[in-house]
């Protein structure tokens, strides 16, 4: 019990510590990088600095909360992060958590349908090299996911508005309106996402089928279909899980692109019309956000992994975090 | 007794043997390894695509009759020929040109990106890896945080206080993939300082500089180099799809992903205008994947 209490808090301090320490690498690239910080964020409001008298200069800067020094804005950012508060657009003079929660909707449901169609088609892909025996088949299935995953997603996404929509007339191009269109950008996002999936699944596949527990199952008289759903599936599944993280993360990189091509109104495009405005305090809000959605994910996936591999709080520690 | 005596008057021979073949093995061995990637087809195939797509970015004249900035009205949005390979675009520019000075700036920015990778992530993994303890779990932390953070969101980030063009975005990808170098070259350095020839080294005298630069460097770059293979792909997909989110190179200069964007508003009357220089990204990748693939098998 003691240990598992360890193990738990531990996990939480460093989800806490590493989200912390991305929210100020971020501050600090942002804040600090600039030639010239109060000029650019001015001119993201639409405000020519040279133009402006001292005095309405240092009244703007005010308004702004850029007069202060570069501690206390951070201060300021940090414990208004802590509280969901991250400061007000240049850009559009709303507060930035209002903009981000407007544009989260779409985002959300296509990170579902992504996710699920990845994880379906992933899964079922790696299960199926492993089950196929024929070589030249089982070849081109291993091939497949390395393929899947050089494609850019924006190439993808062009590739199917151009199939699907003006070939065929299947599927509206663009839009955040009824189910169809969220099928390209799912297929778009999951090409990718599903192709990690599935290299991760299918190298633990062949590990895990090359142990000797296998060939135990099948010397019970089971059949090889058999082995590997029951015996087989569940072991290889493990470093899938580890894993999710990154699949996450990588659905809201693409969000960005798959938005921005199929002018779906999420927080993806909310991103990228930031960086065009150079609107600091969204840029901040919005990389702070898929921090946190990463380190939670992770965070998450290390609690429920001694659950699934009780072995992980029993062994001691490699290193120590 | 007489056992043990013998063995060691035996030992020294069976070293300096050892040490008279070795530059000539390692030779050898590099010449067996090109003569069997050569048996590899597929590999031959596409080494040359990229040493094309490598020259193409260097001397892009040399394969293109056309000016990539020479507008031609009356020759707008042609389709692929004989006479344009890739078709022109709204402004009649011949789009193959204009696709061939696209990798001037994208390759350039790839290798911008790759060298800053390859040097933060070496020294930053060597020193980590030599020297261990605070400085190791340090520089491990930082990037575990770097990591944290959704590579092309960092990168957005870092375009965002840059600026735009073709530089920032290459300094922004290539921060983005430091911590899998640095990693990388920290578990190879690990792996090599506690094989017997460095302890051998150590032993007969050596300081750790030079163990460093003779030892370790050359011993643990293999890793390393085939990720920069694969982490090219990674990277080119990156700076294109920066620059198809329009913070790539100002409009009238050519960038591979400001090309495909261009082309979208042709999509329906003219869809080879963005999908030709797509396939074209996408081969590059995928030549560049197969290619660190076949490596990999090698170093095994």
């Amino acid at each position: 019990m003691n240990r598992t209490v360890r193990y738990v808090l531990g996990r939480v301090a460093q989800a806490v510590g590493v989200l912390w320490a991305a929210f100020t690498v971020t501050f600090v690239v942002l804040y600090l990088l600039p030639s010239d910080p109060v000029a650019l964020q001015l001119g993201a409001a639409g405000i020519e600095t040279d133009k402006l008298t001292p005095e309405q200069l240092a009244q703007v800067q005010a308004q702004f909360g850029l007069d202060r020094s570069v501690l206390a804005q951070y201060w300021g950012y940090l414990t208004g992060a802590v509280r969901g508060d991250f400061g007000t657009s240049f850009a559009q003079g709303r507060p930035v958590a209002e903009l981000i929660a407007e544009r989260i909707g779409p985002t959300l449901t296509l990170s579902l349908a992504a996710g699920t169609l990845a994880l379906v088609s992933g899964t079922a892909l790696a299960y199926l090299a492993a089950a196929v025996r024929w070589r030249p088949a089982r070849l081109l299935l291993t091939r497949l996911p390395s393929v899947g995953a050089a494609f850019p997603q924006f190439f993808v996404a062009l590739l199917l508005i151009q199939l699907l929509s003006f070939t065929l007339a299947w599927l509206p191009a663009t839009g955040d309106a009824g189910w169809e269109t969220l099928v390209m950008p799912s297929l778009t996002i999951a090409l990718l996402t599903g192709s990690v999936l599935a290299q991760v699944l299918m190298r633990s596949f062949d590990e895990t089928l090359r142990q000797p527990y296998i060939a135990t199952a099948r010397a019970t008289g089971l059949s090889r279909g058999a082995v590997q759903l029951v015996h087989a599936f569940r072991n290889a599944a493990l470093p899938a899980v580890t894993i999710l993280g990154v699949l996450v993360g990588q659905t809201v990189t693409s969000a960005i692109v798959v938005e921005t091509v199929f002018t779906r109104n999420g927080v993806g495009r909310l991103a990228q019309e930031a960086v065009l405005a150079q609107d600091v305090p969204v840029v901040l809000g919005v990389v702070t956000l898929a921090a946190a959605l990463f380190v939670t994910v992770n965070l998450v996936v290390d609690l429920l992994y001694p659950l699934l591999d009780p072995r992980i709080i029993h062994t001691p520690k490699v290193s120590a975090p | 007794m007489t056992l043990s005596l013998s063995r060691d008057l035996e030992a020294p021979e069976e070293d300096e043997l050892a040490a008279d073949t070795e530059p000539t093995g390692r030779r050898a061995a590099l010449w067996s390894a090109l003569r069997t990637l050569a048996r590899r087809p597929g590999f031959l195939l596409s080494a040359l695509f990229l040493l094309f797509v490598l020259a193409s970015a260097f001397v892009p004249q040399l394969f293109s009759g056309y000016d990539p900035y020479a507008t031609a009205p009356k020759d707008r949005l042609l389709p692929p020929s004989a006479a344009h390979p890739f078709g022109t675009d709204d402004i009649g520019r011949d789009l193959w040109s204009r696709m061939l000075s696209g990798s001037e700036l994208t390759i350039k920015a790839t290798l911008i990106a790759l060298a800053i990778a390859i040097v933060a992530g070496l020294v930053l993994g060597v020193v980590s890896g030599f020297f261990g303890g605070f400085t190791d779990s340090l520089i491990m932390r930082f990037s575990d945080v770097l990591l944290a953070i959704p590579g092309l969101l960092l990168a957005l980030a870092i375009v965002t206080a840059l600026g735009f063009g073709t530089i920032p975005v290459a300094v922004a990808v290539g921060v983005g993939i430091v911590p899998g170098f640095a990693r990388t070259t920290r578990a190879e350095v690990l792996r090599v300082r506690t094989l017997p020839y460095v302890e051998a080294a150590r032993t007969g005298g050596a300081s750790w500089p030079r163990i460093l630069v003779r030892h370790l460097l050359p011993n643990s770059w293999g890793p390393v180099a085939v990720l920069a293979v694969l982490d090219a792909g990674v990277a080119i997909i990156a700076i294109a799809s920066l620059s198809f989110l329009g913070f790539g190179a100002a409009p009238p200069a050519a960038e591979w992903g400001s090309l495909i964007s261009a082309g979208r508003k042709f999509m329906i009357t003219a869809p080879w205008v963005s999908l030709l220089p797509g396939l074209f990204v996408a081969a590059t990748v995928l030549t560049l994947n197969h290619v660190s693939k076949t490596l990999q098998e090698l170093e095994r």
